[in-house]
């Protein structure tokens, strides 16, 4: 694994809302965290790539914690920030030009659901007016179409949220601390059918940072490094169902989900079989069971009993979200990427307390999926 | 109310029709992909050709959610806000995405079949602006 990269250092912001502290500040204590994790100074990173989607440009940091005239590169790729600053810092590393670098996100969005201009994604104004340009009815009709493909009820879809707020109250970090039952989920409102309020996550806040090492010298920093064995960034193809489509193919052919996640297996040499837990994308619940085949962590239809048998908890056989997902720590964009990633290294060093995984797990993967059909996966190992 | 307009001409055949709308779509002449609404792309072959042609107006329910609450600008619609049913019907080549006259989930099905229809969608001053969506097919004996 020597010409793998490793996490050497991890930092967090608690996500959720923290009045009074910006989006940027979140990111520095993140950074903070995440040098003194590697027993670092800012002054040895030697290259930064940072993103944030609405809380202003990362390179900003630096006047926070030190300007040492080290490059720092601005990412700005929606829901693939994270994904893409990681992938970008990986080669940086891999290419043998740097020993150590930082990739740090963070993100403050206002309350409610995202709201984007089909301007820029170059669909006509029409669309937002009359109520189309709305992410969630995405999910909400891509799940409607597999519950009916695979059978899956209602009670999946409650199921998978009862276990992100369990998740989330034994997740210092989370927003939402509060486990929930089924019924109180089932019963809330309704916000896409058949999809309800606590189904979703929300957009919010928070900071992680990553140091990174060149595999060779990991050592130095820690004894507990983390490889990161694969990262892997796909739009979508032709013939794939994707957020904000005023039209799509009558059969749905294939994914971005599914062709980042393959990749990013065949790159690692490290099978879906081989992973000990995932944190794959929720936005909402039917997202993660949809994502949990899509991945090949299981095969389509298989979730409905994964799930109902507790699988998918971390005592279970395929351990999936075991921070609470986004569900239970909200989205912001810049930073929901590499909380997965932090969540992974957390599980892998045996730090993670209440939420950990047993048996001492040795691999991990991750997955997000955004607009306008983006997919960013990888695979990490001790 | 008494003048009217459709929220963009563009997405229809011939948009003076305002009763019996004909959606505009997209045809690669090369590898025949249907897209809507009209772009001269295609996104399957990469042709820059694509000829404009009128939709289908019927198809069936390929999947649909309703919505709940009001979305952000620039949504635009009636006051007080109704939940409105969003779907997409198949229509053969291509599935369009529609607002649906019916909000009710349990009045929907994925496979039934839909026909194509007009909606008001919102006022400004004293124009009506209409778009386009589809209504469960009446059945006829
Ligand atoms: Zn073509």
């Amino acid at each position: 694994m020597s010409s793998d990269v490793a996490i050497v250092g991890i930092g967090i912001h608690p996500f959720g809302r923290t009045e009074g502290v910006s989006g940027r500040a979140q990111g520095a204590f993140a950074a903070r965290q995440a040098l003194a994790d590697a027993g670092v100074e800012w002054s040895d990173i030697q290259f930064t790539y940072g993103g944030s989607h609405s809380a202003g440009d990362p390179d900003s940091l630096v006047s926070d914690l030190g300007l040492t005239g080290a490059p720092f590169i601005n990412v700005h790729n929606g829901c693939g920030t994270g994904g893409s600053a990681l992938i970008s810092a990986r080669s940086a590393l891999m290419s043998g030009q740097y020993d150590l670098g930082m990739v740090v996100g963070f993100d403050k969005h206002p309350r409610g659901a995202f709201n984007t201009d089909p301007a820029s994604l170059g669909i006509g104004e029409w669309y937002g007016q009359t109520g189309m340009m709305v992410t969630t009815q995405f999910f909400a009709q891509k799940i409607v179409r597999y519950m009916a493909e695979h059978g899956i009820g209602h009670e999946t879809l409650a199921a998978v949220a009862e276990k992100s707020f369990a998740l989330g109250a034994l997740n210092p970090n989370a927003w939402r601390r509060k486990a929930l039952t089924a019924q109180e989920i089932l019963d809330a409102p309704m916000v896409n059918h058949p999809l309800t309020q606590y189904m979703f996550c929300s957009p919010g806040e928070g900071g992680i940072a990553l140091v990174l090492a060149r595999g060779e010298v990991a050592h130095r920093y820690t004894s507990t490094p983390v490889y990161l064995r694969s990262a892997e960034f796909r739009s979508r193809r032709f013939g794939s169902f994707e957020v904000f489509s005023p039209w799509t193919t009558p059969e749905t052919l294939t994914g971005p989900t599914s062709d980042a996640a393959a990749a990013a297996f065949e790159s690692a040499g490290i099978g879906p079989e081989d992973i000990d837990l995932a944190q794959i994308q929720d936005t909402e619940s039917g997202a993660e069971i949809m994502h949990m085949a899509e991945t090949g962590l299981c095969a389509h239809g298989e979730q409905e009993k994964l799930i109902a048998e507790g699988q998918t908890r971390p005592d279970g056989r395929l351990p999936i979200n075991t921070d609470g997902g986004v569900i239970a720590n909200g989205e912001p964009i810049g930073a929901t990427g590499l909380r997965q990633v932090y969540e992974t290294v957390m599980q892998l060093r045996g730090n993670a307390g209440q939420r950990q995984v047993p048996g001492a797990p040795r691999t991990g993967f991750t997955h997000v999926y955004g607009a306008p059909g983006i997919s960013a996966c990888t695979v990490l190992s001790r | 109310m008494s003048e009217r307009r459709w929220v963009d001409d563009s997405l229809f055949v011939d948009p003076s029709e305002t009763t019996s709308p004909t959606l505009a779509g997209a045809r690669c002449p090369r590898c025949s992909t249907t897209t809507f609404p009209y772009q001269s792309g295609c996104p399957r072959c990469g042709g820059d050709a694509a000829e404009r042609i009128a939709l289908p107006t019927t198809g069936t329910l390929w999947s649909f959610t309703v919505q709940y609450f009001a979305p952000k600008s620039p949504y635009r619609g009636f006051e007080p806000f109704e939940p409105y049913g969003v779907g997409y019907v198949d229509l053969g080549d291509v599935c369009v995405e529609a607002r649906l006259t019916v909000n009710d989930p349990a009045a929907l099905a994925l496979g039934m079949p839909m026909e194509l229809v007009t909606l008001p969608a919102f006022a400004e001053g004293d124009v009506r602006v209409d778009t386009f969506a589809f209504a469960p097919q009446e059945v006829t004996a």
